[in-house]
């Protein structure tokens, strides 16, 4: 049997280059395969029909970790299964290595690649559907249909982007470097994504993202998520902070959060930067966090406790990182 | 659209079938292998009960393209016991009470497998952690997880 009687079967490309991978993808309805498990739920559900599917798991160039002092590049097809058991990363960024071992449980990790997690869906309770569920409510605007459930009278899809590492790597300011077929560019983590819920990455049709470059870490770094379930679930909010404290006061603070819309969110830390870490602070970013996240009603759980919950983690974290 | 060739090793032999590009792993497995063993419990990627064991580690079989497994060594339930005789943990989920219904238990014990592999005398953290993305729906997981916990011991004292 086949993934699903409603969907339209594909072609399956394994590509043994980058080269090869660039022009497949430049294909129109050609999508990436890493290592499926998010694209493969999505086809299971009727959500994607890529004509084909590239999968990028045999490039062998796209599988390592390479460190230049204490400098990281890391291969989009790395499993996050090997990233949480790293040693080196684990010490030099441990917000990475925290995201990593965050993600799903451990056969997500273990198939679960680094890029796939950066270029993962968005996510809506009433997107995430098999076929006969959103069938029932005519679909959304995101896919076969016109309105939106969460938020009705707008014209927008507030799906959230629920990836754990895309924080972390912001906060540790990492950039990407992305191939295609024209030629190969690089840009910040941060400006892989989009303020829209049905077309949240910034890549152009084709584009695939081969690595991603951390510089020397500046101070120390954490990720910390809310779930449902502690064992298995995307965040309900997740909160990377890269901290540098110095003799008394906080020197450098970057702090972004995932799950609360279709892109992560960068939260300004002016507020806190000059400051000694203490209670008043840690309320003070909460209070920042609060204002600046505003999920939407994209899961069962309410977006009043998403966005209370993004505070709490933030604050706690900040205590955690300057004890 | 595609058709394939595949070439993978099921349980320690290689073997060559003819499947369709959309096809996912549990139906190669028990449809085309005709190994039953591996169960779907859920729409995709949700309850572990298709865990198998891809190069020695947990990967989901429902969220996996049976393509994409072209030179790779899978493992299912199947494996695990050798002439007639059942593995150290099929025998202690037997004789611990480690399945009820039994839907989740060759997911669950894959899952346990690739652990015991990596760590034989894991803690129960150890052991809650490596069983994180299996549900079970009957046993409220203690006999689950004192299931392992009685592999573990019959691994130290030497039973195979
Ligand atoms: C039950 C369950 C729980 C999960 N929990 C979490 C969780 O807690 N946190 C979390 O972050 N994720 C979670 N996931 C989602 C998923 O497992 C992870 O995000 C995983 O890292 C995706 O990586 P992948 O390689 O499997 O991606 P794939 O499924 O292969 O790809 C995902 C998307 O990215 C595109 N893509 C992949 N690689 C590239 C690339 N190099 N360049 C450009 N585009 C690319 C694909 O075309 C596809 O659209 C969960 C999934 C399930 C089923
Ligand atoms: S936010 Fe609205 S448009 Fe987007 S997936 Fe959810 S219901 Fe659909
Ligand atoms: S059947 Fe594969 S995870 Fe549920
Ligand atoms: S024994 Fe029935 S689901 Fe686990």
């Amino acid at each position: 049997m086949t993934i699903d009687a409603t969907t339209p079967r594909f072609e399956f490309r394994r590509a043994a280059s980058v080269g090869e991978a660039v022009q497949w993808l430049a294909t129109p309805g050609a999508r990436v395969h890493a290592g499926g498990t998010d694209l493969v739920p999505n086809l299971r559900r009727g959500l994607e029909r890529p004509s084909i599917v590239v999968d990028i798991g045999g490039i062998a160039g796209l599988a390592g970790i390479a460190w230049r002092d204490d400098a990281c590049a890391i291969g989009a097809t790395v499993t996050l299964a090997r990233l949480a058991a790293d040693a080196r990363v684990a010490s030099t960024y441990p917000a990475l290595a925290e995201a990593a071992a965050a993600v799903g449980a451990p056969a997500h990790r273990s198939a679960g690649t680094v890029g796939g997690n950066l270029c993962a869906d968005t996510r809506c309770v009433h997107y995430n559907q098999g076929a006969w569920w959103r069938g029932a409510v005519g679909g959304c605007l995101k896919r076969g249909g016109d309105v939106c459930h969460v938020a009705p009278q707008g014209r927008r899809c507030h799906a959230a982007f629920c990836g754990d590492l895309a924080p972390a790597l912001i906060a540790l300011s990492a950039e990407l470097d992305v191939a295609s077929y024209g030629g190969v560019r690089r840009m910040a983590a941060v400006d892989l994504y989009r303020d829209d819920g049905a077309a949240h990455l910034a890549l152009l049709p084709g584009e695939l993202v081969t690595a991603v470059r951390l510089p020397p870490p500046d101070g120390v770094s954490g990720y910390r998520k809310a779930r449902v379930r502690g064992s298995i679930d995307f965040p309900l909010a997740g909160v990377a902070i890269a901290l540098r404290v110095g003799q008394r006061s906080i020197e450098r603070a970057i702090v972004a959060v995932t799950g609360v819309g279709p892109r992560p969110v960068v939260v300004g830390t002016e507020a806190i930067v000059g400051r000694r870490v203490d209670d008043e602070t840690a309320a003070l970013l909460a209070t920042r966090v609060e204002q600046s996240v505003k999920p939407m009603r994209t899961t069962a759980t309410p977006a009043a406790y998403r966005r209370q919950v993004a505070g709490v983690l933030a604050a706690r974290l900040l205590r955690t990182l300057a004890a | 659209m595609g058709t394939r060739l595949l070439e993978v090793t099921v349980n320690g032999r290689t073997r060559c079938d003819a499947v369709d590009d959309a096809t996912l792993l549990v139906d190669y497995l028990r449809r085309s292998v005709g190994l039953t063993g591996t169960k779907q419990g859920c729409d995709g990627g949700e309850c572990g009960a298709c865990t198998v064991l891809v190069d020695g580690a947990p990967r989901l079989a429902c969220i996996t393209l049976a393509a994409s497994m072209a030179g790779r060594s899978i493992e299912t339930i199947e494996s695990l016991a050798a002439a007639g005789r059942m593995s150290p943990l099929q025998r202690a989920f037997h004789e611990h009470l480690g399945a009820q219904c039994g839907y989740c238990t060759p997911g669950m014990i894959m899952s346990a497998e690739a652990l015991l592999r990596r760590d034989r005398a894991p803690t129960e953290d150890a052991i809650r952690a490596a069983l994180a993305g299996n549900l079970c729906r009957c046993t409220g997981y203690v006999k689950i997880v004192e299931s392992v916990q009685a592999a573990s011991r019959a691994l130290a004292e030497g039973e195979r």
